[in-house]
């Protein structure tokens, strides 16, 4: 039951239009920036096993507006460890 | 892994990533509250229910019910800020006496029944007075408040199903000279500029608007303006200093009804000074003459319609020089030197001037003339459509544009253009598929005239929505008594009960807000979408379903096809038909529920900031400007003369008595009464007195006085050096509270042009009790 979480950056002027679409994934939670705040989401992801986390992960690449994704946080039930700080 | 550990880790989680991207991206912050509130809650996307800044909220969704609201980051308006009343939004839901089951009254009493029962009741009533005394003895009476979906219907069903003009919204009684005033000057309704014009601007006045109080998140914008910039000015021209008076560079307090003088005067000065923009005069701008001494609408089926008359720039000069900045000082209390001062900083080339006004204003008996002015004194000095020079009018309530407005759900307007055009009404019906002499040709009653019409008999139907004219008549005491006389039947939908469902024979339980999907319109042209994020309580139906329902009893199934899942969708889509076009073009419902609202005109998908001007507007025919609204592409500028009001302070009633809003509390209070921390930071209504006057009476803080003027009466507590302060004679009032009804005091006269009442300005007698 992985749960992690990602800086999202947008491809140039596209922030309101990924967040949509982030957003619009049930496994998906995205905070966005104060205005003016820069060209950054938080993303957070909750999926129920590896295969839906992977399943996820293709369809993330496949965001058009995704410029980059960036892995800060990560959290497995198997080992119970939570993973600071893989960007 | 249970759900409040999996909360905690996803908390965690989010944190994380906040932190490294504020170690990453310079600048980069995000809500506090984002991070505190565990992940379950689900934020959604609204504008805020109450004011026409239109604020964008994200409302915390958990379990089925609202339990959070912070300001929207992405929201162009507000930028993640909210007033005390946006903070406490959700909670006007939850008031323990929400209307929940329809009430009708029998024997005197109301009684519980299914809400399809009610909704019958309404159809066959309607349709026995239109079998009975004609089609123009029923009549719908909307607001502001209204969604566009809401007041879309209303119109559908009234003028071009049913077939007559008997429709209105108070918005007649907040907004109606802002419209006049910019129909008559430049042909096409709502504000030039935005928001923005905030960020560009270096100039502020305000013009008898307390926007401290009364637009708090546009008023912190200008603070933060001023904060960065050392050459902001802002000058607070009013009749009672305020909390805005205290954060200006200058407060300027006039009698009443002279800012009809002091806005000449401005402009004597500036043509005296050799201030004004020849250039933009001679290419952008005609002058023309109205009527005068037009009358104060005080009389049944009073009259009037404006004539213009074309004149010429000396003309202009010759009829400006009764204005002298001496002479108004005179009349006005502002002295000749605080004028000049005015009109150098209107004059500065390199200063950009935004003027803001709201009721102050508008209602006033000279209201459209009033907006008249402020354009000249901008169309003098060609400021005006550019980033940072706006004149711009504020408004109330969150869609008083959006759809009493653009939607027009006034007694002569259509959702494209005016009954009175033969054009515009096959268009409606070419929209509706209903015949065209289904549209009646002729307005019939503006607000004040249609509750006499209901006092007098010749309206015996009438269905209230989303507003409370038992509190906010002027001179209410007539119309109260005509809406209980025999014979009259009413209908209230409404969310609370309030003075209004007390003389009602029928009530229906509203949805809420965010208990149905729905759009509003703000003042700067932006159209919101909310979607349906709670279920609402009881039978309670939203006022476009209740709309519908009625419609369709009555025969007009082929109208109003929709089912209940998409019904808001496919009216947008019709509705949106209306205005296609540059001027006016519409976001697409994907747009619109996509992002923090859009302002039209949005041709090709792309919002128009500042219309008439050609850089921004696709509209514009020639540039650099296009007044193309007027059939010679010119803004009107108005010789407009200053006029006494119908009623001024005597020895008997001594007093000028004003009315107004306060900031905790939502027009008459009937939802932001029933939030807890508002109604204890303002529980009760006052009598705002100035110092000396209080003294001359013998009336200190918290004593009562009694209120009395021609119409009325009314005994409440003083308030002496309280958060207001009026000017010597003067009394302000705020008609928030049902427990104080000020109106049974206020006049009912109006401006004979927009028709709208003027509030801020009677005779009365105060007394210690």
């Amino acid at each position: 039951m992985p749960i992690l979480s990602y800086l999202a950056y947008p491809a140039a002027g596209r922030q309101a239009e990924l967040k949509h679409q982030l957003n619009s994934l049930p496994e998906c939670t995205v905070h966005a920036p104060e205005a003016g705040g820069g060209e950054v989401l938080v993303l957070v992801t909750d999926t129920p096993d590896e295969k839906a986390e992977k399943d996820l992960r293709v369809r993330l690449e496949g965001i058009e507006d995704l410029q980059c994704l960036a892995l800060v946080f990560g959290h497995r039930e198997t080992d119970g460890a939570a993973v600071e700080g893989e960007l | 892994m249970d759900l409040t550990r999996r909360t905690m880790i996803r908390g965690m989680a989010a944190q994380a990533a906040m932190l490294m991207a504020a170690r990453l991206v310079p600048g980069v912050r995000f809500s506090a509250i984002a991070e505190a509130r565990p992940a379950a809650l689900q934020w959604k996307k609204a504008p805020c229910r109450f004011c026409g800044t239109g604020c964008g909220v994200l409302v915390g969704i958990e379990g089925g019910r609202a339990v959070a609201v912070k300001g929207d980051p992405d929201s162009p308006v507000n930028r993640g800020l909210l007033c005390v009343k946006g903070y406490h939004v959700v909670q006007a839901l939850y008031g323990e006496d929400r209307l929940q089951k329809a009430l009708v009254r029998r024997d005197g009493k109301f009684v519980e029944v299914p809400i399809q029962e009610a909704l019958d009741l309404v159809a066959s009533k309607m349709k026995e007075s239109i079998e009975q005394r004609g089609k123009d003895s029923v009549a719908v009476y909307g607001s502001g408040q209204w969604t566009i979906p809401d007041g879309y219907v209303a119109s559908k069903l009234v003028k071009g199903c049913i077939g007559t003009n008997n429709l209105e919204a108070n918005a007649r009684l907040c907004m109606a000279s802002a419209v006049t005033g910019f129909l008559s000057s430049f042909g096409l309704d709502e504000p030039m500029g935005c928001y923005q014009d905030i960020d560009h601007g270096d100039t502020f006045v305000l013009w008898g608007n307390n926007m401290a109080e009364m637009h708090p998140v546009l008023f912190s914008r200008i603070l933060e303006r001023k904060q960065a910039d050392p050459r902001v000015r802002i000058i607070d021209l009013a009749t009672r200093s305020t909390r805005t008076s205290l954060a200006a560079d200058r407060s300027m307090l006039f009698n009443p009804q002279t800012d009809l003088a002091i806005a000449n005067a401005i402009c004597q000065e500036l043509i005296a000074q050799d201030r004004i923009d020849q250039g933009f005069m001679e290419r952008f701008v005609s002058i023309h003459r109205g009527k005068t001494d037009i009358g104060y609408g005080l009389e049944d089926g009073f009259s009037f319609s404006d004539e213009a008359t074309p004149a010429s720039f000396e003309e202009l000069v010759e009829f400006l020089a009764d204005y002298t900045p001496e002479a108004v000082a005179e009349l006005s209390g502002i002295s000749a030197k605080d004028i000049r001062y005015l009109a150098s900083l209107y004059g500065d080339p390199n200063r950009n001037v935004v003027s803001f006004w709201c009721m102050g204003v508008n209602q006033h008996t000279r209201g459209t003339w009033m907006n008249n002015l402020i354009y000249n004194i901008h169309l003098l000095v060609g400021k005006i459509s550019r980033p940072g020079n706006s004149p711009f009018s504020l408004t109330g309530q969150p869609s008083a544009c959006g759809t009493v407005r653009e939607v027009g759900t006034l007694t002569h307007k259509l959702p494209k253009g005016v009954v009175m055009n033969e054009e515009h009404r096959q268009k409606a019906a070419d929209i509706w598929q209903v015949p065209v002499e289904n549209i009646q040709p002729k307005p019939t009653y503006h607000t004040v005239e249609m509750f006499r019409a209901l006092d007098r008999g010749d309206i015996t139907f009438l269905w209230v929505q989303v507003t409370n004219p038992m509190v906010t008549m002027p001179k209410l005491g007539r119309y109260r008594s005509g809406a209980e006389k025999e014979g009259r039947f009413l209908v209230v939908s409404d969310v609370y009960p309030t003075p209004t469902t007390d003389v009602a024979d029928v009530v229906l339980p509203s949805a809420m807000w965010i208990e149905r999907e729905g759009f509003y319109g703000n003042s700067e042209r932006r159209t919101q979408h909310f979607e349906q994020m709670l279920e609402p309580p009881g039978e309670a139906m939203s006022d476009t379903w209740q709309l519908i329902e009625v419609a369709r009893r009555l025969g007009y199934e082929k109208q109003f096809p929709w089912s209940e899942e998409e019904h808001i969708e496919s009216i947008w889509n019709e509705y949106r038909r209306f205005h296609a076009g540059p001027k006016h073009e519409m976001a697409t419902y994907e747009m619109l529920r996509e992002r923090p609202g859009v302002m039209w005109p949005c041709p090709d998908g792309k919002e128009t900031l500042w219309r008439y001007n050609a850089t921004y507007d696709p509209a514009c025919e020639q540039g650099p400007f296009d007044f193309y609204g007027k059939p010679d592409h010119r803004a009107w500028l108005w010789l407009r003369p200053y006029e006494v009001p119908p009623e001024v302070p005597d020895d008997d009633y001594p007093f000028w008595l004003d009315t107004g809003r306060v900031l905790e509390h939502w027009h008459t209070g009937s939802m932001t009464r029933r939030v807890p921390i508002l109604h204890r930071a303002m529980p009760k209504a006052y009598a705002e007195l100035h110092p000396d006057d209080a003294a001359r009476l013998g009336v200190r803080h918290g004593q009562r006085v009694r209120l009395t003027s021609r119409r009325g009466a009314l005994e409440l507590e003083a308030s002496v050096g309280g958060r207001g302060n009026p000017s010597p004679g003067q009394v302000f009032v705020p008609f928030f509270d049902e427990g104080f009804l000020i109106n049974e005091l206020t006049l009912d006269a109006f401006c004979p042009i927009s028709k709208q009442p003027d509030y801020k300005k009677c005779a009365v007698r105060v007394e210690k009790v």
